[in-house]
This record gives structure tokens, sequence and C-alpha cells, in this order.
């Protein structure tokens, strides 16, 4: 019987959910191995090797290596673990979540700071906001892809 | 016999213990938030407590996904500030109150709240911020501590209609406690903020006001909010707000007792990606 997941259809949004969880197990403990400070320091050496050494999917190697947020939580990372690389590259939490927008750091932080994203728009999937699926990248990205 | 005699909610976003530890808090970015806790801080040195039962989450810290509690009491002497891979934070050992945790644990469990108790664990900025909001930059916090992590980073979450349960369980074992002790019980995290995807940066300030609203005047009701309005409305880690009502079900009029006194409010955008709510609700 299927399970009750009312969380799909909000825009632009991944729930870490039991499923998700199973998937990225290997991906998120590798994030978790890196709260020693040795451990980023042989990641930091190389990365493809020390990658290697856990039963992680191509798919969420080429993720870490190329640093996209999106692409580790599609493949089961959860933030809270993913920001263990973060750390490590020496970024803070605004830097890691404006990064999965497409926004440069500064829009991002201006964003912020003019009060937030609204919601308007973006509680469900198909409405107009600027989380829906057809409006990324954000920011000046977007609008050079557009021109 | 032990007895609560106030709550206190506030969120605990890292970038505030950063912007504390690295002596920002006069920053133009930073002055508007430190000023909505100059009174906390004062109530805090006139009101400390004996104890502080502290409601906060783990961030993939103490607990990774080799075992995620739901619901975890610390009951050791003594917890350590982590290390979350920017170095542990510089402020005090976290003192606990095993008698008085392992009593809470003893009691709740037989409420029907299976517990997990946990004698080793560092805590990490869910559980530090709201002290140093609180308590400023002490050479040792004012009083022990007992920790209480909800899982709130792995989908099922608790609900807020579990967490509101628990917290009136958590007031009937404090309330059994035969040592006369002055307990604050504090619910931490949110407000509206999402860290994660297109829609990160998400902050809804009508959603939030409406929560404090009610979490004062109607926590019953609002713990009838189903999961998905917290998600869609306040953001994939505005979920954190469900352990505000671990705090609240705790309160005197809960149980038949008083209203609490509204102490303090105060609400800013933004700290780093998140709104900041806080009250300090007093039991009569």
């Amino acid at each position: 019987m299927a399970l009750d997941k009312p969380y799909l259809d909000v825009p632009g949004t991944t729930i870490f959910d039991a499923e998700q969880s199973r998937l990225g197990y290997h991906l998120n403990q590798f994030c978790m191995s890196l709260m020693k400070a040795d451990n980023r320091a042989r990641f930091k050496a190389d990365e493809r090797a020390y990658l290697d050494a856990w039963p992680m999917s191509e798919e969420q190697k080429q993720a870490v290596l190329t640093r996209d947020l999106n692409r580790c939580i599609a493949a089961g990372g959860n933030i809270y673990f993913l920001a263990k690389i973060g750390a490590t590259d020496g970024k803070s939490f605004q830097q890691m979540a404006g990064s999965m927008t497409g926004m440069t750091e500064d829009e991002y932080r201006a964003m912020m700071v003019a009060g937030g994203r609204s919601v308007q728009g973006n509680r469900v999937v198909g409405e107009t906001g600027d989380a829906q699926a057809d409006r990324q990248p954000q920011g000046r990205a977007g609008q050079k892809g557009a021109a | 016999m032990a007895r609560i005699t106030a709550s206190v909610y506030t969120s605990h976003v890292p970038a505030i213990g950063a912007a504390v530890d690295l002596g920002k808090t006069d920053e133009p970015y930073w002055q508007p938030l430190f000023k909505g806790y100059a009174f906390s801080k004062q109530w805090m040195k006139d009101n400390t407590p004996d104890v502080i039962f502290l409601v906060y989450n783990d961030h993939a810290t103490a607990f990774s996904l080799d075992m995620i509690p739901t619901f975890a009491i610390g009951t050791a002497d003594r917890f350590q500030p982590a290390d979350e891979g920017w170095g542990p934070r510089p402020v005090p050992t976290v003192i606990g109150h095993p008698e008085l945790a392992a009593h809470i644990a003893q009691s709740v469990i037989q409420d029907d709240f299976d517990l997990t108790i946990v004698n080793k664990m560092d805590v990490d900025h869910g559980l530090t911020v709201p002290l140093s909001l609180m308590c400023g930059q002490p050479q040792a916090w004012p009083c022990p501590v007992i920790p209480f992590a909800v899982n709130v980073v792995q989908y099922p979450v608790p609900s807020g209609k579990r967490c509101f349960e628990l917290g009136k369980a958590i007031g009937r074992a404090i309330a059994s406690f035969d040592t006369p002790l002055n307990v604050q019980i504090w619910g931490t995290g949110g407000m509206s903020h999402q860290l994660q995807g297109p829609r990160a940066g998400l902050i809804n300030k009508a959603f939030d006001n409406d929560f404090l609203d009610r979490l004062i005047a109607d926590p019953a009701g609002l713990a009838q909010m189903p999961h998905i309005d917290y998600v869609r409305e306040a953001g994939s880690e505005g979920i954190e707000l469900v352990m505000w009502l671990i705090a609240r079900g705790a309160m005197a009029d809960v149980a038949g007792g008083g209203k609490p006194h509204l102490a303090h409010r105060f609400y800013h955008v933004p700290a780093s990606n998140t709104a900041v709510g806080h009250l300090i609700l007093e039991n009569p």
C-alpha cells in the first residue's frame, strides 16, 4: 500500500524521508567522516581516492566532486550532513543554501536581508513563484540563460 | 517538589553562535537581533533557574544515520560542545542534572513515551546557541542543563500533537520530583526557514507571527497542525517548530492551572537563512 507523502508537490523541495535516507546512507556517512580533521585533510589531498573508499554510487561521487548540492540532495543527501563538505571548503550555511538557487552569494544575501523568499506562488508545484522548476536558475544566471 | 516556573522559546541559528563567538554582535547586520535579546539576558539573571530542560535537535552531529532516535534525553553529568566541522564553539561545558534527567526518563517512559536514554553525547549549536542568546558569554553556564534531542532531520518527524502530549508528560514528571527545584523548559529551533533546493531562503512572516499568537493563546489547537502545513508554509526546516510544542505542553495552564504571563516577545528577519522568533512565558 502506498505511504502517505503529502509533501511531494512542494516546489524546489526534497523532503529527507526514510526512502531518501536509505538511498543516501553512504553519501551522508561520508559527510560525517569529515567532522574529523585528519579525514578532512585526506579528503582535500585526493578527493576522488577518498570517495572511492566509500560504497557510494558514481552519481553521488560526481555530485560531491562538482559540489552540486541539488544533485547531492537528489541522490539522498541531507543538508545537515552535506554541510560538513561546506565546512571542509570553508563555506557558510548561507553560501551553501544560496548555491542551490543559482543566485550569486550577493544576490542570495540581498534576498534574505530584504525579508527572504516569499511563499506566494511557491506553495505547490505549478504555481508561478521563483522556486518553480521553470524559473531555474534564479538571479542573473537565469537572465543570462533566457537571453 | 520541583516546579516549572517558565518556558523560553527561541531559534537556534548557527550563524548567531558564530556572531557571538567572533565578537560581531554590534555589527549593523546583527545589532537588531541581539537588541531583541537584551531583555532576555537581564530576565535570565533575575530568574536564574536551578535546571534548564532544553528541547533542541541534533544536526547530524551526535547522531549520524547510524542511529536516529526520535526523542533522546541526556542523562550524563556533562556534555561537551561539539566540533561540527568548524571546530568546537568556545563556550563552557554543559553540566547535566543526572538525577532529575533519570527521574524524567523513568516517569515519561512509564507514561508511554519511548525515550532513548543517552549517557554520552556532544551537544551542537541547537543547544548552545540558545544558551548564548539567553546568557551571553559567561565562564560557566548559570545552571545545569538537561539536553532533550528531537529528530526533526529525517522524516517522518514526531507530530505537533505528539510533541504537545510529550510536553504534558514531562510536566508531570518534573512535578513529581521530590527535590524543590526551579525548572525552566526551553523549546528551540525555527522559525520559518528552508536550507535546501531552489526554494532555499523561504521566509513566511505571517505564518510565524500566527504561530507565536497561537502558541501563547491556543497551543492545543496549534498542536493539531499537520506536518505538511509547516513544510509548505514555513519551509522544510521550519518543521523544527514542533519542538516548541513540547515546552508549551509542560506549562501549567495545559494541566488546568492559570494562564502564563507573556514576559517577552520578539521577531526578526533575517539571521543568515532564518526567521528568528522568541518568547518568554512565565507560569503564574
